[in-house]
């Protein structure tokens, strides 16, 4: 690196503004540039990668990424063995080849060898990568650094100022905004060809698109990204390239809304990443990836549709819910057959609903929900609850009337289902097969099936 | 003594080592999980740094301990995001892979930075593998390890060929197929962790799988398959570990490698039967007597639909 004079050293851009924040902080002006560069940096490779990263995903070839990332180093190798020089157009060219290689020998060996893919994809990228080291390590004399490719080199990145027309400007952004404006232009273009192919690759051929040409066009720009993010975060590239696109792929079902969250989460892997790494003078790249495995975690459990906290709210939810409903309906069989509201005791309820946490719960809500009137130990329906379990009663002998009347089931193979679905019958189905029963006044049973009550309970908030 | 020299020592142990990868990546490959190896290997690295830095020990055992407990971890940490994410084989893969190695990376530079001066070599080491590197007491402790796990595979052989080949009727019978699972997966992981001093975190799955993938081209009987897949590895641990003790400079694990790969690739071109020069000429021979059946076919089908 050329030491500049300071009288001489051209000034970055939004100096005075990064001047401003030194001041604020009580930092260098220096540091401040070379944070405020290598922030730059990462967000660049964040971005391409997050961007290419999610049709990796969605294609199901998020370890093509991977691949790609080793074996780019038997492109520099080579291209350093013919050319003995380390110009960075000519290697930047060898690795792209080589990542366009790998895809290509991956799919050959699977195809002509009947070799699993995963297995083709591993034999390929590591005798490759293999290669590279072993041209690296004899490379005496020539700057060829193989712990930039095995640990990546973030900070350093940003603070390799070129001047260009009296400003400093990273080295790395040099390759990094060609890349990503042309990764972005490629979408752009490409975008409905790249959806419809990711999700329905028959329908794309069907409808004349020329699937495979996709696919090379998608392999080549994830070739370009992985090779320019290389320079960058080394074989780190595959965090970048792989986790944002998970984090999107568990918050949202939308291809457009996926981007935006691979993009987002993937800057503040970098940026955060790269804090952390000066606060615990570590590796930027590989806390990035740390952080994006902890981001990763966090979307798995809270994620709103798809996460685990709230799968299992939901169907604890539902447990009570049915727990809650055959409490009402058990209640109402029993007043039906004494001609009277009936007082049980709240245990009794709770063995309706088959006992346990689910059912203890269930009938305390019924009782805040003023469905159950409960005193001393002895709970009885409120009207409010008479009307609910009238609902629920009336979906289950309907129910049983339309199994019995459609399918030739034995009458003791009606309840059983009719319990199931009674949970899950609101008026409008209960009107429908009314009327398509025309409308019978006794189940299969012979027990009188009871009116639709003026209002449902579904005016109360199911738990 | 003259034959127990450092190199001879490093040799029987990666020709062990080897052997041991060829048996256990047969299964793997056969059970689809060869690149599970991979993603071991990748999550040992962190547990290398934590066994490191909690006891600050030199000892190779002690480091690959740890790397054996991480490398577990990782290994379920991929059955459960499978298991509960929405996510698909691949990117669990390559998401637990490229997080535990970012864990690494960050903590190895931690200790280089923390131990400027003393052994922060000593874990780069195991990124790319020096069996050069290792002590007298290590080889014979990993050898012992990958001998151990050489004898528990061909124990079981017969357990694992049915869940190899048949995993519905291996439990139907009363395997327990989820606890052979979990042995195949331990035994990789083992094997793995043996191979982390001499081949390294990045590519000592590729001895799992190279190997195997070669042997799957010169038979279809299982147990020949491993004897060769065992041959090969063994003689690729044999190769790269001379090569690398006669260039001084040269890591060992690529050489291993790339003899591996070698053996991939002629097997791939030249193995009878399956090899791709002989279903070169195999499908042309194919393709025209297929035809002439058609052709055959459509006359005879043309003669009855004229008379």
């Amino acid at each position: 690196m050329k030491i500049l004079l300071l009288a001489e050293r051209p000034s970055v851009p939004f100096d005075s503004v990064l001047a401003r924040i030194a001041d604020a902080l009580g930092e260098s002006h220096i540091a401040v540039e070379n944070a405020a560069g290598t922030i730059v940096v990462g967000a660049l490779c964040a971005t391409a990668c997050a961007l290419v990263g999610c049709f990796l995903l969605l294609r199901r070839m998020s370890l093509l990424g991977d691949a790609l990332s080793h074996s780019v180093l038997a492109g520099v190798a080579g291209v350093y063995l013919i050319n003995g020089s380390i110009d960075p157009i000519p290697m930047f060219l060898g690795a792209l080849t080589a990542g366009i290689i790998t895809a290509v020998a991956t799919q050959f060996i699977h195809r002509t060898g009947s070799v699993p893919e995963d297995s083709s994809i591993g034999i390929v990228f590591t005798s490759l990568f293999a290669f590279g080291v072993v041209v690296v390590s004899q490379a005496k004399g020539v700057h060829l650094d193989l712990d930039c490719v095995l640990f990546g080199d973030l900070a350093f990145a940003g603070m390799n100022f070129r001047p260009v027309g009296g400003w400093l400007i990273p080295e790395a952004v040099f390759t990094l905004v060609p890349t990503l404006v042309m990764t972005v232009a490629f979408l752009a273009l490409c975008w409905k060809e790249l959806k419809l192919t990711s999700f329905d690759p028959t329908h794309a051929a069907t409808m004349g698109f020329s699937v495979p040409l996709i696919h090379y066009l998608m392999t080549t720009a994830v070739a370009m990204v992985t090779v320019s993010a290389m320079e960058v975060v080394g074989l780190l590239v595959v965090a970048l390239l792989t986790v944002p696109a998970c984090i999107a792929r568990m918050l949202t079902d939308r291809m457009g809304r996926m981007l935006w969250i691979a993009v987002l989460s993937g800057l503040s892997c970098t940026t955060l990443g790269y804090f952390l790494a000066l606060r615990w003078n570590s590796s930027a790249a590989g806390l990035s990836a740390v952080v994006a495995g902890v981001e990763l975690f966090v979307a798995v459990l809270v994620a709103p549709r798809y996460g685990l906290l709230g799968r299992v709210r939901r169907s604890l939810r539902l447990r009570i819910r049915i727990a809650a409903e055959d409490v009402l309906a058990g209640l109402f069989r029993r007043m039906e057959r004494a001609g009277s509201v009936v007082s049980e005791s709240v245990a009794e309820c709770r063995s309706l609903a088959g006992g346990g946490l689910a059912a203890h719960i269930a009938v305390r809500w019924l009782g805040q929900r003023g469905l159950l009137l409960t005193s001393n130990g002895m709970a009885q329906l409120s009207d409010k609850g008479q009307r609910y379990a009238q609902g629920l009663v009336r979906s289950h002998r309907l129910w049983e009337s339309w199994l019995d009347q459609n399918f030739a089931l034995p009458p003791d193979h009606l309840h059983d289902p009719a319990e199931a679905m009674e949970h899950f019958i609101g008026p409008e189905v209960q009107r429908q097969l009314e009327d398509d029963l025309d409308r019978p006044s006794s189940d299969p049973h012979g027990r009188e099936i009871p009116g639709a009550p003026d209002v449902r309970a579904s005016e109360t908030n199911r738990p | 003594m003259t034959l127990l020299t450092q190199t001879n020592l490093v040799l029987i142990g990666t020709v062990l080592l080897g052997i041991t990868a060829g048996l256990v990546g047969t299964f793997a490959y056969l059970r689809r999980q060869s690149l599970a190896g991979d993603v071991i290997a990748h999550s040992a690295l962190p547990g290398l740094c934590l066994a490191f830095l909690i006891t600050e020990s030199r000892s190779v055992i002690v480091l690959l301990a740890g790397a054996l407990i991480t490398g577990v971890f990782g290994a379920c940490m991929m059955a459960v995001l499978r298991r509960v994410s929405r996510l698909r084989e691949d990117a669990v893969l390559g998401t637990v892979l490229s997080i535990a190695y970012g864990l690494g990376i960050a903590l190895t530079r931690v200790i280089q930075n923390h131990y400027r001066d003393e052994q922060g070599a000593d874990l780069e080491s195991f990124i790319i593998g020096r069996a050069a590197t290792m002590l007298v007491g290590d080889v014979v402790q990993i050898g012992i390890a990958a001998a151990a796990c050489s004898f528990a595979v061909l124990l079981v052989f017969k357990e694992f060929k049915l869940l190899s080949f048949d995993e519905s009727f291996c439990r139907i019978q009363g395997w327990p197929a989820t606890g052979l699972d979990l042995l195949l997966m331990f035994l990789t992981a083992v094997t793995v962790i043996a191979g982390l001093p001499a081949v390294g975190v990045v590519l000592t799955a590729a001895l799992l799988i190279i190997p195997a993938a070669a042997a799957r081209f010169w038979t279809d009987r299982l147990s020949g398959m491993m004897w060769i897949a065992a041959f090969i590895g063994g003689v690729s641990g044999a190769t790269g570990t001379l090569l690398s003790a006669k260039l001084n400079a040269m890591p060992t694990g690529p050489l291993v490698v790339l003899t591996a790969a070698a053996f991939f690739v002629v097997s791939w071109m030249f193995a009878p039967q399956r090899g791709w020069l002989w279903n070169r000429g195999a499908s042309r021979e194919e393709l025209a007597s297929a035809a002439e059946e058609i052709i055959s076919g459509q006359q005879t089908s043309a003669a009855e639909a004229g008379t």
